[in-house]
């Protein structure tokens, strides 16, 4: 569902001083900037600077972490949807997170990190997700929400990463961002539904608005001059537009769908600028944002807490289905001698 | 036990009869014919393919991409090799 910018300038950066150790480095540092200024995709073989590589990492798993995560607010309404039709529908959209999830941890693969560590930090709460999963979905609006907000702004987010100089990641987006559309256009028809029922629903649809605006967001990550690898990631063709320019464009492309609705943006400073032809929008509160980050936001604990369960839960499933390969193997043995 | 007993297997999906498998992945099973069952329901829940195959990654040979120039090189200045390198007449047909 959703890579974030997640990295503030405070944090400890796992970004390396650009020292060169040899001439030779210096050389290929070069040919690997001539290969992507030239719009070549880099291969999981081919050489790379370690920060391009970590960045990638870092980047790709905690992505994947997100779809993961991002199977619990959702799944937590699978059992109560109100009709069949809706059901199956949010039954393959969380279906498809977890798949997301399996092509993301697939392409980090890539670059010579196991599954199993990048599991290992998810439960151990090292690894970051993206800060949208740590809000709770009390009422069935919510889905509507989650469908038109967090994956509208997945996909402003997730378009341009489809042209990402790293091959293997450039096409997992791909396939996500063919899928993710479905789950927006799900989430959307849900909220026009409510819009249009009885002034409860229309109620419960405006709640939902008022608690997910904001942090929908926080999910393009800080503001330029507080985003820590914004220029080096641009340079190396990981990340092509800013943080606060894809803000601007989810602003500017969801407003008009709030009024098609018949709903308000709970931003009193929201205008639209006729000279600029865009929208203006409030200050953000990103003391909300750095608290959820430090593990602080409503449901960060019950998150990991499921993971961790889901884990543990599945030990006799992952030890059981290696035996039965060894008993297979056995049998198979067995029949050809 | 953890996963690391879980090999990773490369995924191919021929999308419909008439064209190669293509490459379009991986995933970790405890053996090929689990690899196939994930791979179905990873890889083709939009009826992206009619035909998969699994091959443990640990089989495969890929060349090294720093002989990039030695392997594939050679080939440039070979242009005998390409039809547009012979002359023949223009009222000369179908050839």
């Amino acid at each position: 569902m959703y890579t974030q910018g997640l990295d503030a300038k405070t944090e400890q950066s796992a970004q390396p001083s650009p020292r060169l150790v040899t001439e030779q480095d210096a050389a290929l540092q070069g040919r690997f900037q001539e290969r992507v200024d030239a719009e070549e995709k880099i291969e999981p073989r081919d050489w790379m600077p370690e920060g391009y590589r970590r960045t990638l990492v870092r980047q790709i798993s905690q992505h994947a972490h997100s779809e993961i995560v991002g199977m619990l607010p959702e799944g937590n309404w699978v059992t109560r949807a109100p009709t069949l039709r809706r059901k199956v529908a949010l039954l393959a959209k969380v279906q498809d997170e977890g798949g997301h999830g399996l092509y993301l941890y697939s392409a980090a693969e890539t670059l010579g990190v196991s599954r199993d560590e990048l599991v290992g930090q998810l439960l151990s709460g090292k690894a970051k997700y993206s800060s949208i999963f740590n809000y709770p979905t009390p009422t069935w609006a919510d889905i509507g929400a989650i469908g038109w907000l967090v994956d509208g702004a997945a996909i402003m987010n997730q378009v341009p990463l489809c042209r990402c100089s790293y091959g293997p990641y450039a096409r997992a987006m791909v396939r996500i961002c063919r899928e993710e559309s479905f789950h927006q256009r799900q989430g959307y028809e849900l909220m026009l539904a409510l819009a249009q029922g009885t002034a409860d629903q229309k109620r419960m649809a405006q709640d939902a608005l008022n608690r997910w605006w904001w942090p929908s967001l926080m999910m393009f990550g800080p503001s330029d001059d507080q985003s820590a690898h914004s220029a080096q990631n641009m340079a190396w063709k990981i990340k092509r537009f800013s943080n606060d320019e894809l803000r601007q464009r989810f602003v500017d492309a969801t407003v008009p769908q709030a009024e098609f609705l018949g709903l308000t943006i709970p931003d009193p400073e929201l205008r639209f600028n006729a000279e600029t032809g865009r929208y203006e929008f409030g200050a953000i509160d990103w003391t909300e944002f750095n608290e959820i980050l430090k593990g602080n936001g409503p449901c960060n604990r019950e998150r990991i807490e499921a993971r961790r369960k889901a884990w543990d839960d599945g030990a006799w499933v992952r030890e059981a289905a290696v035996a039965h390969a060894a008993k297979r193997k056995q049998r198979a043995l067995k029949k050809a001698g | 036990m953890d996963r690391k007993d879980w090999p990773l297997f490369e995924i191919f999906i021929r999308p419909k009869n008439g064209l190669s498998h293509k490459h379009v992945g991986s995933l970790h099973a405890a053996d090929a014919r689990m690899a196939l069952d994930n791979a179905r329901d990873v890889y083709t829940r939009r009826g992206e393919g009619v035909s998969i195959w699994a091959v443990p990654a640990s089989s495969i040979a890929a060349s090294d991409p720093s002989e990039k120039a030695s392997l594939f090189d050679p080939a440039d200045d070979k242009v005998y090799r390409h039809p547009t390198f012979y002359d023949i007449p223009a009222d000369v047909k179908n050839i």
